[in-house]
């Protein structure tokens, strides 16, 4: 095959069985890689009913046809899951250097079955795959774990790991590679480490075929001079990395602070990328393939909070900063130091912490519980939590379940700023109404990265839209969720698409894979691979009462800045989003729209289940 | 004098794409593995070099050839390996003290980086000018004034 390696490894870790097998093109096709491709494989072969930790349930790591390609940004893989934290299907997406060397080790995708009897970890290297114990890395942190297997296997090889995060499954654990990229949202690490699986090493010198090497150096070329031209993929993220955002979102009044209490943050300059520039940049930093290098390569040199690694990005400044109404950027930076090296996602963890202050002021959760006062502001609570809740340490261990378990168990669900229990990210949807829709109806709950469309109503990019009105929402969120699901299975980046779109992508991927891919097919592809998600979650027990909001967002004006008044109205974008994605009243797909996508959906329920 | 391709590491961000398109330009296919050079990433160091073919005034490469295969194009400067004459010993490879030359597992000979004939495609997708293609008799002047450059902006902010 072309762009496809056209092979995928299936590991039974409760046998100890390894086989290979071939990709059927068909699917490739169908589904194209990664996130679609991920997510057929794992609706094909798992029951939605599944509990998440059960060795019933599969862990599926797969790669695009560009991943491992000079399409721009082509660093990209997902872990496919079922999720432990919201109960609906995981694809979480990162980049780095482990995709593609997956790819050059000889495999589209690993399918992950079962549990290991005890700790293992996975050296896939040339075509083969072996499994190895793994009993003296467990307990280790991602980094650790990264340098012993550097030592163990190749130096060159790159590694996908789970921290203590992941071992004490943490609701919202994350598969960490590289040392500094996550597969961050859903929890899969801690379905990793229900698993018994520790880490996943490849290293190979195979190499990527693609179908027309001429055609595609052009169409790279004509994608790499736009993103070189765009001002966010040649300058705002370069030089500022995603925390250039910082000041706009908090200019635009949806800086989500104190637990969404309000969007205007007064410390925001302060945690700001230009903040970052000034205090603890060493260098930027790319993915693989990535002209754009939004990474950051940070140090705190001294101080009580002093450390090593990268990032904050964009969404950990909200979520350890601004939505703790913590404003010391040396406290936030040390804090997603703990989340790169213990595992999990900042973004739940920030977000679990200011559900609990917010609990806590309110008297919902008393100091007994808590072992000390819960405050806004308060730095060295948020650097102890942030270790605390690695290995569900002491309070760590109620933050460790997320922040709508922690709001029911205190009796005040309302309080999680979550949609199917996933914590929102860094844009209060009540100022970016869009956005709003994209949380209620994301297929695995709040998130940002299933259709961007902060970048039209904020950034201005294809066009600038009117963030407070709800009109036209609806059209305009179909649109980047399909755009985004293509995205994400191609393999690239969705960063990319500030400065490209659906032909580009299309473009790159038929010279690629020799697929006849065009805009029309592309976004279809987009399409079927949304709605085989949706199909999976309504079956795992979701409804059309999921697709909605935290009632603060519902029911509570933003109190100030140039949002100020307005609340989400979802009620009058869900029904016309509905219609336009051809599901019924109940959300549901009709079978024409299933027809017209090509999806055969078949009751799972047969298959082996747990209960 | 000819140019050469110059290697300004502080703006190397570790993406590679080099490697990728000098892969695809050679063997038809994405593989780091076939590129004729490689980004050194040392990222627990934040240290990022990309390490290619130095063209040497006096190769190793070509004195240890015992078929007369590494040669020297007069257009570009560039030490090449005629693919006609290459008898796939790889004496090259071990004399190089760069890891310039690549074997070729499916002919059995070694090539090495040409410059792409004066256009390397590295440099061409190269985004932040981390390789640059330059003029031999420039170069040096360039970098020294990078140098007066720094100084003067430290002064500056000195002197207020």
């Amino acid at each position: 095959m072309y762009g496809w390696i056209g092979k995928i490894g299936r590991v039974d870790l409760s046998r100890g069985i390894v086989t290979v097998e071939d990709l059927d093109p068909m699917v490739a096709r169908e589904y194209v890689g990664a996130r679609g491709l991920g997510t057929k494989l794992f609706c094909d072969e798992v029951d939605p009913q599944v509990d998440p930790y059960a060795p019933e349930n599969k862990l599926i790591f797969a790669t695009g046809p560009l991943t491992g390609t000079a399409a721009i940004s082509g660093a990209r893989y997902n872990v496919v899951t079922k999720s432990p934290l919201t109960g609906a299907v995981a694809a979480s997406n990162s980049g780095g250097y482990f995709g593609p060397e997956l790819k050059f080790a000889g495999f589209d995708a690993l399918i992950i079955e079962g549990k290991a009897p005890s700790p293992v970890y996975l050296w896939v290297e040339n075509g083969r795959i072996e499994v190895r114990p793994a009993g003296h890395l467990w307990g280790k942190t991602t980094h650790e774990t990264e340098d012993i297997l550097h030592a163990e296997t190749d130096p060159e090889a790159k590694i996908a790991s789970i921290g203590p995060a992941g071992e004490s499954l943490v609701k919202f654990a994350c598969v960490v590679n590289d040392k500094h990229r996550g597969a961050g949202r859903s929890g899969v690490g801690a379905v990793m480490g229900s698993k018994n699986l520790k880490a996943v090493a490849a290293r190979g010198t195979g190499g990527i075929k693609v179908a027309d090497p001429a055609g595609f150096r052009e169409a790279m070329r004509d994608a790499f001079e736009k993103t070189k031209a765009h001002p966010v993929t040649s300058t705002g993220l370069p030089t500022y990395g995603t925390a250039v955002l910082v000041n706009i979102i908090n200019a635009h009044g949806i800086f989500p602070t104190r637990n969404f209490q309000t969007g205007v943050f007064p410390g925001a300059e302060r945690i700001s990328g230009e903040a970052m520039a000034e205090r603890t940049l060493v260098r930027k930093k790319a993915c693989f393939a990535c002209p754009i290098a939004c990474g950051r390569v940070t140090r705190v040199k001294s101080g009580k909070y002093q450390g090593a690694g990268e990032g904050p990005e964009y969404e950990p400044l909200f979520s350890l900063g601004s939505d703790c109404g913590v404003d010391d950027l040396e406290a936030v930076t040390k804090a997603n130091y703990y989340a790169n090296e213990l595992g999990y996602d900042p973004i739940s963890f920030g977000a679990t912490l200011a559900c609990a202050i917010e609990l806590y002021e309110r008297g919902y959760l008393p100091k007994d519980d808590a072992g000390v006062p819960l405050r806004w502001g308060d730095g060295d609570l948020l650097v102890e939590m942030a270790r605390k809740v690695g290995y569900r340490e002491g309070f760590g261990d109620f933050l460790a379940e997320g922040s709508y378990r922690l709001a029911e168990k205190y009796g005040h669900p309302e309080l999680s700023m979550s949609t199917k229990k996933q914590e929102y990210p860094a844009y209060d949807p009540r100022g970016a109404q869009a956005i709003g829709l994209n949380y209620a109806t994301s297929n695995r709950g709040g998130c940002h990265v299933r259709g961007y469309t902060i970048s039209p109503e904020i950034l201005g990019v294809p066009e600038k839209l009117d963030p407070l009105t709800t009109e036209n929402k609806a059209a305009w969120d179909k649109a980047f969720q399909d755009v985004t699901a293509l995205v994400d299975s191609s393999g690239m980046c969705l960063f990319t698409t500030f400065a490209l779109g659906a032909p580009e992508v299309a473009a790159m991927l038929a010279a690629a894979t020799g697929v006849a891919y065009t805009v029309e097919s592309g976004l279809l592809a987009g399409e079927r691979i949304w709605n085989l998600e949706r199909l999976f979650n309504l079956a795992a027990g979701f409804t059309a009462a999921d697709d909605t909001l935290a009632p603060r967002l519902l029911a509570e004006a933003l109190p100030e800045g140039p949002a100020k008044g307005k609340v989400v109205g979802l009620a009058e974008m869900l029904p016309e989003y509905y219609r336009l994605r051809g599901w019924d009243a109940e959300g549901v797909p009709t079978p024409e729209t299933l027809e017209r996508l090509g999806i055969t959906w078949k009751s799972s329920s047969s298959r082996s289940s747990v209960a | 004098m000819g140019k050469y391709l110059k290697v300004n590491h502080e703006k190397c961000t570790a993406c590679r794409r080099c490697e990728l398109v000098c892969s695809l330009k050679r063997s038809g296919e994405f593989n780091p593995a076939k590129a004729c050079l490689s980004v050194a990433t040392f990222l627990d160091d934040d240290f990022y070099f990309p390490v290619t073919c130095q063209h040497c005034e006096e190769p190793l490469c070509q004195k240890v050839c015992p078929a007369g295969a590494v040669v020297r194009n007069e257009v570009t400067g560039a030490v090449e390996i005629d693919q006609d004459r290459c008898i796939g010993c790889k004496m090259c490879i071990m004399a190089c003290p760069f890891g310039a030359p690549v074997s070729v597992p499916e002919t059995g000979k070694v090539t090495k980086c040409d410059l792409c004939q004066g256009e390397p495609e590295c440099v061409s997708f190269c985004q932040w000018g981390a390789l640059e293609y330059v003029e031999a008799d420039r170069a040096a002047v360039a970098k020294r004034r990078e140098v007066a450059r720094r100084l003067m902006d430290v002064l500056r902010e000195v002197a207020g």
